[in-house]
């Protein structure tokens, strides 16, 4: 078949709302906008990891170290699903890696920023898993099958990440002044960065409207923010906690909030490398890296050996 | 079936999960491993954090050949034109019972 009747056969598919599967014929853009957005997808669930597993020790109490262990393995199990959807479209898993402990993929800016207290545990949880759920419960309709279907599973699990962080929150919150001090703290710290996982505005997105037509992406980066905010708005009150922006009112004109754009010089900062945090996740994700370097070379070597001892047989 | 990567990374397997008793295995996913028993661990800690699974099956995605979606058409052909395949083809007077 021509490009041409494979390129109709394409569109006929995203037209019908159908999914595309690896071996079907894709164009080039199509499939460089799913592995880039895969692979920083899959490296922030890496990455997500660390804010997090710096607290396991620290938490304060078995229940809450057993919960966190739990949540910080399925970030892991997250990142091993997206990078298996990336590989789908013949990317190698090892170059993926490379890619980022060279710093030439990216990964959600928000893990730039510190976990500087518990109460950020469960901030975390809460305002952003709740900011990525808004983001990937569409994806679960996205148009290519592999990238779908891995987001199910992440959808169906990281409603456990936000509600922990939430009851976290909740017991903090019903304690002492100090610690209801702690989670507005981290509250003021989180909303903004939060905020600006949605992306930039729609009018600085440029590829928001391929990525639509595609079916890749649902939804705009503002109708999305706005669904976050709308939802917040009121676990925050039944937390009892002030969300730090006076310009969030409710618009009834709207019938939603509005609220103070974040500011996006900060996150395009934080993008290009000065977050507090951007050189230390990636320096330690290189150093596990490298320091596993042996064990995955012995692991080939013994798998070798058993091989050829089986041959030998 | 994915794409299968040339170098130096651990093979690649794919990984089926029976859910319960009674099913089939079913396509979930792919990993790397060293060999087949890290395969299977693997997809145990990956696949199954939930009791999803009742049952394991690893293979190397190399050793599964898939047809072409390129000649889906001729491929799937011999089926399209046996309509006599379906019950429905069959026209039975409405009060004859149990057919």
């Amino acid at each position: 078949m021509d490009e041409t009747a494979l390129a109709a056969g394409f569109d006929a598919t995203i037209a019908a709302d159908q999914r595309i599967e690896p071996r079907d014929w894709m164009p080039d853009a199509y499939r460089r906008t799913l592995v880039r957005q895969i692979a920083q997808h899959a490296h922030s669930e890496i990455i997500g990891m660390q804010p997090e597993g710096n607290w396991i020790l620290r938490a304060p109490s078995l229940r809450r170290k057993a919960i966190l262990l739990a949540k910080v393995q399925d970030e892991a199990g997250h990142g091993m699903y997206l990078y298996a959807a990336a590989e789908t479209l013949g990317v190698d898993r090892e170059e993926l890696t490379e890619k980022l402990i060279e710093g030439r993929q990216k990964y959600s800016s928000i893990f730039n920023y510190p976990a500087l207290s518990y109460a950020d545990i469960g901030v975390i949880g809460w305002l952003v898993d709740g900011a990525a759920i808004c983001n990937q419960v569409p994806l679960c309709r996205c148009s290519y099958g592999p990238y779908a279907r891995a987001m199910i599973r992440i959808c169906k699990e990281e409603s456990f990440h936000q509600r922990q962080g939430y009851e976290l929150l909740l017991a903090m919150v019903r304690g002492t002044d100090a610690q209801r001090e702690m989670v507005q703290e981290a509250t003021n710290r989180f909303w903004w960065p939060s905020l600006m996982m949605f992306g930039p505005p729609d009018v600085a997105s440029p590829n928001t409207e391929q990525s639509m037509a595609w079916n890749i992406k649902r939804h705009t980066n503002d109708e999305l923010r706005q669904r976050f905010v709308d939802m917040t708005v009121p676990q925050a009150a039944a937390l009892g906690i002030t969300l730090p922006d006076p310009g969030l009112t409710w618009n009834a004109e709207r019938g939603a909030h509005d609220y103070t754009e974040p500011d996006w010089d900060e996150l395009a900062a934080v993008i290009s490398g000065s977050g507090s945090c951007n050189a230390q996740r990636v320096a330690h994700r290189r150093r596990a890296h490298t320091d596993g370097a042996w064990v995955r070379e012995a692991a080939a070597a013994y798998a070798e050996k058993r091989n050829r001892a089986a041959v030998a047989a | 079936m994915s794409a299968v990567p040339a170098r130096r990374s651990w093979p690649l397997y794919e990984v089926f999960v029976r859910g319960k008793r009674g099913l089939n295995h079913v396509h979930v996913g792919s990993l790397h491993a060293a060999d087949e028993e890290m395969a299977l661990h693997n997809a145990r800690d990956v696949y199954t954090r939930r009791n999803e699974g009742v049952s394991i099956w690893v293979v190397k995605a190399d050793h599964i050949r898939a047809s072409s979606p390129a000649e889906k058409d001729p491929f799937f052909a011999p089926a399209g034109d046996k309509v006599y395949r379906h019950p429905t083809f069959y026209v039975i007077p409405e009060d004859v019972p149990h057919l």
